[in-house]
């Protein structure tokens, strides 16, 4: 016993010496990303990778405003038909290929028309682009389009190098080649990504790392314990209900910032045969549900009180939430009274189909317990989330627990989901005024002219709930006290300018 | 046992006495008594479930969330606050209803093959036999994990996927044993006295058969225990909000350092109850095994 | 040899054929689209519609197996939907992870099942006979996930003493990567011994009954000689079959090991493709395992034939 403890205790020695030699920051991810191509890719935490791997052409701000990042400055035509951009001098792909304008034009061409492209929809308005000179290219467009810049500031925005994606095509996320902090160096599906310090950066006085080496580890316990024996050296969404365990842990540090997204239950309103069951038919049933669920009280049994409870596609912290409806609070006696008015003084069975994975199918008992003190009794249907998308696109479903990772220009919050036509509108809701309303939005660049259409929107859509919004999930960091400089995003991401070892 | 006393009234004198004296070797064996003790009190536990004396399932108390185990809940509580006394005691519902169901999918379609390739030979035994291999050889878990994904999860569909996958097994068995009963003189004469093949199968072949194949049975009841355990801990079996001590472990899994007793007693009972069916299928099989006295 | 290991090998091609037509149906029929699956929160119909085509989706079902299989016999096992890697090149990846930790727990197997089961063999009837029994059927009995969660809870977050999970190639740290996977190769390893144990035990009986021990007593040898070199070593031609038949064993227990400490082995690889539905890497995968089994089923008859004289004429 004594003489393993003493090898333990040996062999732990002989890691933290090994672990402090190179400037090697290992970040524990949630997931192991899908291929590293911002093309093609579509997990969240491949852009947790990106931040490091591949700069675009502008960023954002904690506050969400837009900043130069490749590009330098940008400005609109008056009919805000056309983006004007400048771009950063002296930056040198990985593979030293220049950034200039024709590799801007190049990507967005690649963007809008590789056939595995998912950015299509994107940069859908952009009609052409035009190199006016080696650092200005013009962003002709179809309409205005003021979320233009906003998907700038993610995937549609990141440059890659034109003479790697032509040589490698569809192949190009086996080894990416961008302009970012990090070069690619090596990845193992489901082990780790290194990337290495990419020494003619532009901004490469600002990062102080040699590699950082990405390692997905899935279970929350397991990453914290890897964190706190020194293999980590910070890790990202950590548990909600670890935080009071991480917290209290003096080598610790803990960062928090509410994301961009959104949890909520999405109705079945007109989507196939399966439409026609109370929750879709009727508002004030739905109303009624809402009515029925302390969005706090879920919060704080679930995830021990982190996260932001919410009522619309926005956090109560955004620039963008219509105040004029705050959070609700719980009223069984108001349900049940809208449910009499319904025609349901008894009570009614619905089904709500949720993802099989443990946090989620805990929130919804929570709110199927709640819902039932209502007399609403909720059948809770398990599937895994590549059915649930289906039977959700499909219309096979009368209300389906999902959620939305979130995106910088309110309109990606929105736009998709509430209008006729819109892509991801699975509820099937067709409100013609809400239409006009979002479209509207969509072409201003003036914030408070946008603000005034979300909230004219808004007053309709709290009444109709295509979408029952109920909390927003606040990312939460778990680093090692040795790092400093660290910056809490809302959109995630681990930004890597400004960190370094205290040591 | 109610097989072994059909069998009672071909041959009454040597099955009486052999059933005595398999009961009297049963009875000697401390290990399999334990065995019985443990199962019997998994099932009485199951039964009763409706009975006891504790909260349900599924009720839910958000002031003691997580609580450790005490006086009012002896167990502790989970994540949402319900009694994880009363969620093991209707899981073992559902752990043994998956064990028993499983295995019995397994032997209603194990039992007419094994026993049509054994008896026919031929095309019919290649073909079986093949069919049985190709089986075999996907390992047990990836055929079960990819059976109950491909089914959509549910107990019932796990319990489905583990009857499949445990299926050849028997059928290798029952091919087995009935190629060797069909070498036994008296089988001839009841073919030469022109007995119908089913009820050649009826008369001697089965009763032959089932002492193997209930000690095969009562451990793929182990078996089949452990995998919807391991089936509902990836999220592929029993369905929350109904319990089964896979799936508390599945979430258990997430509370480790807030709430250990939540992973601790799943796996308890699920050892328990394992542990007994193994002892009990290892003393049948000394019990039934006509070498050793 | 030649031609029993031909015949053999002849009654294997119907069964690999089986199991690549069950692999692929099975695939084929799981619910949930894999185009949607790879879309994600994006789904932009063009592109579905040119993902379905671009892997032959739309084809009848015969079609898309004979696409398959064509290139399955020419090397080609296709590539990952998710990450676009070549299903072969994963499989290769993955796979020395997946022997480390198989070898590891074989080897903790043996060092705990073969002693205990000549112990047991040759106490018979004794409380350590008795003991050895429960212990090794208890082994059977722990569910491993479970007991590996439990060893993670007393050894990683309790005491500190081992990383929770992590890995680390041989060749890149010896040390690190032996001590990242001493836990799992255990708790794979304990499911194992009992087997083991159990059979060792069965084969040490039959053998310590033999004329042939008889008479090496009768000679006045050492009763250790006669147990190590004379009974073990007869007893060692079950033990070696067993040991091999275990291949499938540890492939199972390895997908639930893996899983627990975030290995990136096969085990892991195979549960991670069926939730995201990449079907290329399930296929390849089973269809591989499967071969790989049979093959192994074919050596232990093989090795059994070889080291068991007495079967060998027929």
């Amino acid at each position: 016993m004594a003489l393993s403890k003493k090898l333990a205790l040996a062999l732990a020695f002989g890691l933290a010496a090994g672990g402090a030699s190179a400037a090697d920051l290992r970040i524990g991810l949630q997931e192991d990303p899908d291929i590293l191509d911002p093309d093609q890719s579509r997990t969240f935490v491949g852009r947790i990778v990106y931040a490091s791997l591949c700069d675009k052409l502008v960023d954002i701000t904690p506050g969400l405003e837009i900043v130069p990042q490749l590009a330098t400055g940008w400005s609109w035509s008056d009919d805000g038909m056309a983006l004007t951009m400048t771009l950063r001098d002296g930056v040198t792909f990985h593979d030293g290929t220049p950034f200039n304008a024709a590799a801007v034009a190049a990507n967005i061409e690649r963007s809008q028309t590789m056939p595995e492209s998912r950015r299509k929809s994107e940069v859908k308005s952009i009609a052409s682009t035009e190199v006016v000179d080696d650092y200005t290219i013009k962003f002709n467009l179809t309409a205005p389009d003021a979320t233009l810049l906003a998907q700038f500031a993610d995937r549609s925005g990141m440059m890659m190098s034109p003479t790697a994606a032509a040589e490698t095509g569809a192949d190009f996320g086996l080894t990416p080649v961008c302009s970012g902090p990090f070069s690619f160096k090596e990845r193992i599906q489901q082990d780790r990504i290194v990337l290495e310090k990419f020494a003619g950066y532009w901004n490469a006085d600002e990062i102080s790392f040699d590699s950082v080496t990405f390692l997905p580890i899935p279970d929350t316990t397991v990453r914290l314990a890897n964190l706190r024996s020194g293999d980590l050296d910070m890790l990202e969404r950590l548990a909600a209900t670890d935080l009071g365990s991480a917290k209290g842990d003096d080598g610790l540090i803990i960062e928090q910032a509410v994301s961009l997204g959104y949890q909520g239950i999405t109705m079945n309103l007109a989507n196939g045969e399966r439409a026609k069951n109370p929750l879709g038919e009727d508002a004030r049933v739905r109303k009624a549900l809402s009515l029925s669920i302390d969005r706090n009280v879920l919060n704080q049994v679930v995830f021990e009180g982190a996260f932001a409870p919410g009522n619309q596609p926005f956090p109560p912290t955004s620039p963008w939430y219509d105040t004029r409806f705050p959070v609700p609070e719980r009223d069984v006696d108001a349900a049940k009274a809208l449910l009499a008015e319904a025609g349901y003084e008894s009570g009614l069975e619905i089904e709500i189909q949720v993802t099989n994975n443990p946090v989620q199918m805990q929130m919804m008992q929570v709110v199927q317990a709640m819902a039932s003190e209502a007399g609403i009794d909720i059948k809770l249907v398990a599937k895994e989330f590549a059915t649930l998308l289906k039977d959700q696109s499909a219309g096979d479903f009368t209300a389906s627990q999902i959620g939305w990772s979130g995106r910088v220009d309110p309109d990606g919050n929105i736009h998709q989901f509430m209008t006729c036509n819109g892509g991801i509108n699975d509820s099937k809701v067709c409100i013609p005024e809400v239409d006009a309303l979002l479209d509207k939005a969509r072409v201003s660049t003036d914030m408070a002219e946008r603000k005034a259409s979300y909230d004219a929107a808004r007053e309709i859509l709290i009444e109709e709930l295509p979408i029952l919004y109920l909390y927003h999930v606040t990312w939460i960091w778990a680093l090692d006290d040795k790092i400093a400089g660290f910056v809490p995003y809302p959109d995630g991401m681990i930004r890597l300018e400004g960190v370094s070892f205290t040591e | 046992m109610s097989a072994l006393s059909d069998t009672a009234g071909i041959a009454p004198g040597p099955q009486k006495r052999m059933k005595s004296r398999v009961w009297a070797k049963f009875r000697r064996n401390p290990s399999a008594l334990l065995g019985a003790v443990l199962v019997a009190f998994f099932v009485c536990v199951a039964l009763l479930a409706p009975v006891l004396p504790v909260p349900g399932p599924l009720e839910t108390d958000w002031l003691a969330v997580r609580k450790p185990p005490s006086a009012a809940h002896p167990f502790g509580t989970d994540e949402i606050g319900r009694d994880v006394l009363s969620r093991m005691i209707w899981g073992a519902q559902a752990s043994l209803m998956a064990g028993v169901v499983s295995v019995f999918i397994a032997l209603l379609l194990g039992i007419p093959l094994g026993v049509a390739a054994g008896y026919r030979r031929g095309w019919t035994d290649a073909a079986i036999s093949r069919v049985t291999e190709a089986l075999l050889a996907a390992p047990f878990l990836i055929l079960a994990i990819a059976l109950a994904a491909f089914l959509g999860p549910s107990l019932t569909n796990a319990m489905i996927a583990i009857g499949l996958s445990a299926m050849p097994a028997f059928i290798r068995l029952a091919r087995g044993q009935t190629l060797s009963v069909m070498t036994e003189d008296y089988v001839e004469s009841a073919r030469a006295i022109g007995l119908t093949d089913l009820a050649i199968i009826r008369r001697y072949i089965l009763p032959n058969i089932f002492p193997p194949l209930l000690v095969q049975a009562t451990l793929t009841v182990a078996t089949a225990i452990i995998a919807e355990a391991s089936l509902s801990f990836l999220g592929l079996g029993q369905q929350p909000p109904a319990p089964s001590w896979g799936s508390m472990l599945n979430i258990a899994k997430n509370f480790l350092e807030q709430a250990p007793w939540m992973a601790m007693w799943p796996g308890i009972a699920i050892f328990l109850v394992v542990l007994g069916f193994n002892l009990l299928g290892d003393g049948l099989r000394d019990a039934l095994d006509p070498r050793e006295t | 040899m030649l031609g029993f290991l031909a015949r053999r090998i002849l009654i294997a091609i119907p069964t690999v054929i089986l199991i690549s037509v069950f692999v692929f149906t099975l695939q084929k029929l799981l619910p949930g689209d894999p185009v949607l699956a790879m879309a994600g929160e994006e789904r932009d119909p063009e592109v579905l519609a040119f993902l379905r085509e671009k892997y032959r989706l739309n084809d009848p079902l015969y079609m898309q197996y004979f696409h398959w299989i064509g290139g399955v016999l020419q090397g080609d096992l296709g590539i990952s939907l998710r990450t676009r890697q070549p299903v072969l090149t994963l499989i290769g990846e993955k796979l020395p992870v997946t022997i480390q930790l198989a070898v590891m727990a074989l080897i903790i197997a043996v060092f705990i099942g073969v002693p205990t089961g000549i112990l047991s063999a040759y106490r018979k009837g004794t409380w350590i006979d008795w003991l050895a029994n429960i212990v090794a059927l208890s082994g059977l009995s722990i569910p491993n996930f479970w007991l590996g969660i439990m060893l993670i809870l007393l050894v990683s977050v309790n005491l500190g003493w081992l990383p929770a999970s992590g890995y680390a190639p041989l060749s890149e740290d010896p040390l690190r990567s032996i001590q990242t996977m001493i836990m799992p190769a255990f708790v794979l390893g304990t499911g194992l011994a009992a087997t083991l144990m159990r059979h060792t035990r069965s084969a040490m009986l039959g053998v310590l009954k033999s004329d042939y021990v008889r008479t090496a007593r009768a000679k006045g040898l050492n009763e250790r000689v006669v147990i190590l070199k004379h009974a073990l070593r007869n007893a060692l031609v079950p033990i070696v079959t067993v040991a091999t038949l275990l291949f499938g064993e540890l492939l199972a227990g390895a997908v639930l090991t893996e899983q627990i400490f975030t290995i990136p082995g096969f085990g892991k690889l195979v549960v991670d493709a069926v939730f995201n539905r990449d079907y290329a890497v399930v296929q390849g995968i089973v269809l591989c395992t499967a071969v790989a089994f049979i093959a192994m089923n074919i050596l232990a008859d093989a090795a059994y034939r070889i080291l068991n004289p007495r079967m060998r004429d027929t």
